[in-house]
Formats: C-alpha cells, structure tokens, sequence
C-alpha cells in the first residue's frame, strides 16, 4: 500500500509536504484475510467493493478533509475549521469505524463465529443471559436503524459494563458515550449487504454472526476491564 | 385544500376523499368499512340515511340526503327486528361488523414498465426497489394505522406533517414519508427523459440558478456531497417564492417545511447500488442526463403556480 502511494508521482509531492509540515495522512489497511474468505455470509463482491471502493473514499476524503483543516487553521479561518468537522466526522468516522469492522471480521476456520470464552464470554453471560439473547438484541437494534448506520457492542470502560448501541451514518461510537471502547460493531450500510441480501437486512445480521471475530472483541475487552 | 364534502373525518362512513391539494395522486384507496373505524356496512348506512331524511323531510327538516349522519340521533327509525338496546349487545346483533374488510394506501406502480428505464436503471433494481422497498413501506404504513384511528383519518400529505412532529417524528413518520417519497421519484423519472426543460421551468430555472447547465452541476454536486441516506429536491419555496436544491436524510421531504417539490433523485444505496455500485457520480449524472422527467416537473410547477404566486403580474396600462 505504502510502496503504491510512493510509486504514484501526483501524491509523492504532497505526501513529502505533509511529512515535513508533520501531518500524518491515513492509508487504507490491509485485511486479514482473503476477500472470499468470509463466503457464504458476506460475498467476496461485496468485501472487494466495501475494502477498496468504500473504505478507500473514506479514506481519500479523510485526508483531504484534514488537509483543508490545516490550511484553514494555518490561515486562522475558523468558520471553515468549524464548517469542515461534519466532513472530518463523516469521512473520519468512516476510517475508523471500518477498521474496527475489518478487525471484527475472520474467516470460519480462523476462528469466525466461535463465542468468546474467558472475561467477556462471562461478562456476556451475565449481563445479557446468552450469546443468543445478545445476538438477538444486537439484531433487532440493527434492524431497527433506519437509513445508514452501525450497531455495536460496546464496553463503558468507567461502569465496566457492556452496552448495546447505534450510531447513525459514520458517527464514531464515541459520538454515544466518551467512554464507550467498541468490541464488536456491524455495519448496516446498505453497501455493506445489498448485493447479496437486497433489502433483507435481518438475513444478514444473522449470518454476518458465523464470521465474527470474538478473539479480537475478547482482547480489546481484557484490555479494558482487567 | 380539500374539497367541500369531506366527510372522511367526522364520520364513521369512509368515502373516497377529493384530495385538492397541489399534490393529490389518485391511488388512496380511501373506501374501507374497518371494524375498528367503522361500525356499519356503507350499504346499510345508506339504506338508513336514506330512510331517516325521508322521515325527517316529514317533520319539516331540512337534511341533505347525501350527508351520511348518525342514525342513533333519529329515534323514530328503528333498525328492523332487533331490540334497540344500549351497550355491546346492540353493536354485536344489529351493527353487524364487517370483518377483515380493510384496504388503506395502495402500491401504485410507476407508469412505465420495469425494463423501460433500461440501461439506466436496470429492471432488477426496479423489481426490488418497488416490489420489495416500496411495498414494505406500504405495508408498514397500513399496519400501523389499522392500529390508529386518529391517524387513519388523514390523507398522507397530512400524515406527514402530523407524524413529523415539528422535528421529532413519529414511528409512522418513516413509513409514510418513503411511501410519498417513492411515489414522487417514480414520477419524477421516465423513459426518454433527461434532456432539458421547456418553457416556463426552463426559464424560472434560468432566473434562480444563471443557467441549466449550473442548476444541473449545482444538483449533482449536491447529490454527492449528501453523507449518508436522503434524498435530493428541485423544490419550490413558498416563501422565497423560488427555486432551489434541498437535500433531506433519511425520510424526510421538503412537506414538512412547506415547500413543493418538484424533482426528487433517490440517494439511499438501494436505489443504484445493483446498478452503480459504489459510483454515485455515474449514477447521479445518468440521473440527469437520461431519466428525470421534466415534463413531470413542468406539470407539478404548472399547478404550483396556483399556490405560490411567481413573478409579477402584468398589468396592462390603459
């Protein structure tokens, strides 16, 4: 990924002019696992499609973002500073919500869909009863969110306790609780699921569970509450 | 505005509502007896009308025969062979309630076949974005208001605003709306369309936006720039008396703030995601180019005109 951006001569004079002003630019981070990996519950079309078209927007658009926030304060213009946060939310927001998403995800035979055990396994336990009465919350609040956003399963890293949430269109978790750290989130976008599940978003909130990764939820989780 | 005889609301008796409003479609399907907002069959209503006017004409009263009325009020006519007793026993042996006889808004289809948009918007894309979004809109929506009474008296330009709440919407704010909203898309879209406007949209359009061709960038970027899901509107603003591109998220239409849309281009991912994929620009400007109906918008400005007033009059000087 570095290598291609060197390569292409268009970014390598801002990228050297941003490295010397200091400001970092994101890049898209590779997956894990193959984009046909997670068949049948999420499609490899789709993977492709949401990895290198959506993710990467986000991404282009990041840093553009960020760009003209340098600028803007640079110049001390702060109504475009202030105009141009729905744009850094949005687009940033994206960034890190999708990475967090790629993170979630592994194949079947790695490990995808295999409940947690340990810390967070009992944590779930006790405070939803079941694996099944979460993944059924966790579906029924992702149904439920209309037009473009995520669910997730969260950690309240100041009452220790695990929370469910939505947030609407890219709006980082944060956005719900400053100390809320994500474990699992699950996009329901309608580019993350139409091409294989049309309009049928609880299909894919039920089979998108076979591919969750709970060994990255579990230490992100140990993480926070030791 | 409605027209004068609009007796779907005080009334138990539903008839077919004479929606004047500048945006009145003709496929709600307003005849329905419910059990729940209705306790006679509209025929038996009639029959008595009928009869209690006749009686009522004796007596030197004057009542329109046409005006449905509650026939508890007329104590000289009776309902044949039954007791005329206070209390469920009346509804259950007299009234008898018509059952599973419900029919609210219905699923109209777009005016051209499905494959008539090709290679535009593909036929499968229509297949799914009526038969499966659009619908489940409508049937969302008829549930809900079997369940309300209240909300089940309004038309859906009312329901809208009501169920929007001034910004905090009601659940039934999102069937509703998309129900609207989908129905006015379909209009705005047709096969052979894009190309330019005429006449007088052409020209207000020259007047509020310098030229076609900056309304058209001005409409598309706006179209690209939207975060999320929502829509874009060629409106026309009531107040400002001119037009202009607004964008909605979610459900939300340019209704609820008054003003009368004129074009709307659908920019949820389901409506060009099987098409377009990800390349809303394409997707966007094919939008522009080969499907939008201005003869549609024509139509709609043309009859707006009868509600905001456009440009100064002339008068002549003698």
């Amino acid at each position: 990924m570095a290598l291609r951006a060197l390569a292409n001569g268009k970014t390598l004079g801002r990228l050297y002019h941003q490295q010397i002003r200091g400001l970092q630019t994101f890049s898209l981070p590779d997956l894990a696992y193959d984009y046909g990996a997670l068949e049948p519950a999420i499609s490899g079309e789709i993977m492709q499609l949401h990895h290198q078209k959506h993710h990467q927007t986000y991404i282009t658009n990041y840093n553009k973002a960020l760009e003209q926030l340098d600028d803007a304060i640079a110049k001390g213009d702060a109504s475009t500073a202030v105009k141009l946060q729905s744009a850094i939310k949005f687009n940033g927001g994206g960034h890190v919500n999708h990475s967090i998403f790629w993170k979630n995800l592994a194949p079947t035979r790695e490990g995808g869909g295999e409940p947690p055990h340990g810390s967070l396994g009992w944590a779930i336990d006790q405070h939803y009863g079941s694996m099944e009465k979460l993944i059924a919350k966790m579906n029924a609040e992702g149904a439920a969110v209309q037009g473009s956003g995520w669910v997730w399963l969260a950690v309240d890293k100041e009452l220790k306790r695990l929370v469910v949430e939505t947030t609407a269109n890219q709006d980082p978790l944060v956005t719900k609780g400053a100390s809320l750290v994500p474990l699992v989130g699950i996009d329901v976008w309608e580019h993350a699921y139409y091409l294989q599940y049309k309009n049928v978003r609880p299909d894919y909130l039920n089979n998108i569970w076979k591919v969750i990764n709970w060994k990255y939820a579990s230490e992100v989780y140990a993480k926070e509450c030791p | 505005m409605r027209s004068a005889v609009d007796t779907s609301r005080e009334t138990p008796f539903r008839c077919l509502s004479v929606d004047m409003s500048w945006s009145s479609s003709s496929n709600y399907l307003c005849i329905s007896t419910s059990s729940s907002s209705s306790l006679i069959s509209s025929n038996e209503l009639a029959r008595f009308n009928r009869l209690a006017c006749e009686s009522e004409r004796h007596r030197g009263k004057c009542q329109d025969l046409n005006r449905p009325t509650n026939i508890f009020a007329y104590n000289s006519l009776k309902p044949p062979s039954f007791k005329f007793d206070k209390g469920q026993r009346r509804k259950d042996h007299v009234l008898k309630k018509p059952r599973n006889i419900s029919a609210y808004y219905s699923l109209k289809p777009p005016s051209y076949k499905f494959d008539a948009l090709e290679p535009y918007m593909s036929k499968r894309t229509l297949e799914v974005h009526w038969g499966k979004h659009h619908r489940g809109y409508v049937e969302s929506l008829n549930k809900y208001l079997e369940k309300d009474d209240i909300l089940y008296g309004y038309t859906l330009d009312e329901l809208i605003r009501v169920t929007y709440n001034n910004g905090n919407p009601l659940p039934e704010f999102n069937a509703a709306a998309q129900v609207w909203n989908h129905d006015f898309f379909w209009e705005s879209m047709q096969p052979g369309g894009g190309n330019l406007p005429i006449l007088g949209l052409l020209q207000q359009i020259e007047k509020d936006f310098g030229s076609f061709s900056s309304f058209r960038e001005e409409f598309i970027e706006t179209a690209l720039t939207l975060f999320g899901s929502g829509w874009v509107w060629l409106v026309l603003k009531r107040n400002e008396k001119r037009l202009a591109i607004a964008t909605t998220t979610n459900a939300v239409t340019p209704l609820v703030w008054d003003d009368i849309p004129l074009l709307s281009l659908d920019m949820w991912e389901h409506a060009y995601y099987l098409d377009y994929k990800n390349d809303k620009a394409r997707y966007a400007n094919v939008f522009m180019d080969h499907l939008v109906s201005w003869n549609a918008a024509l139509a709609r400005i043309a009859r707006a005109q009868a509600f905001v007033n456009l440009g100064e009059p002339k008068i002549p000087v003698a």
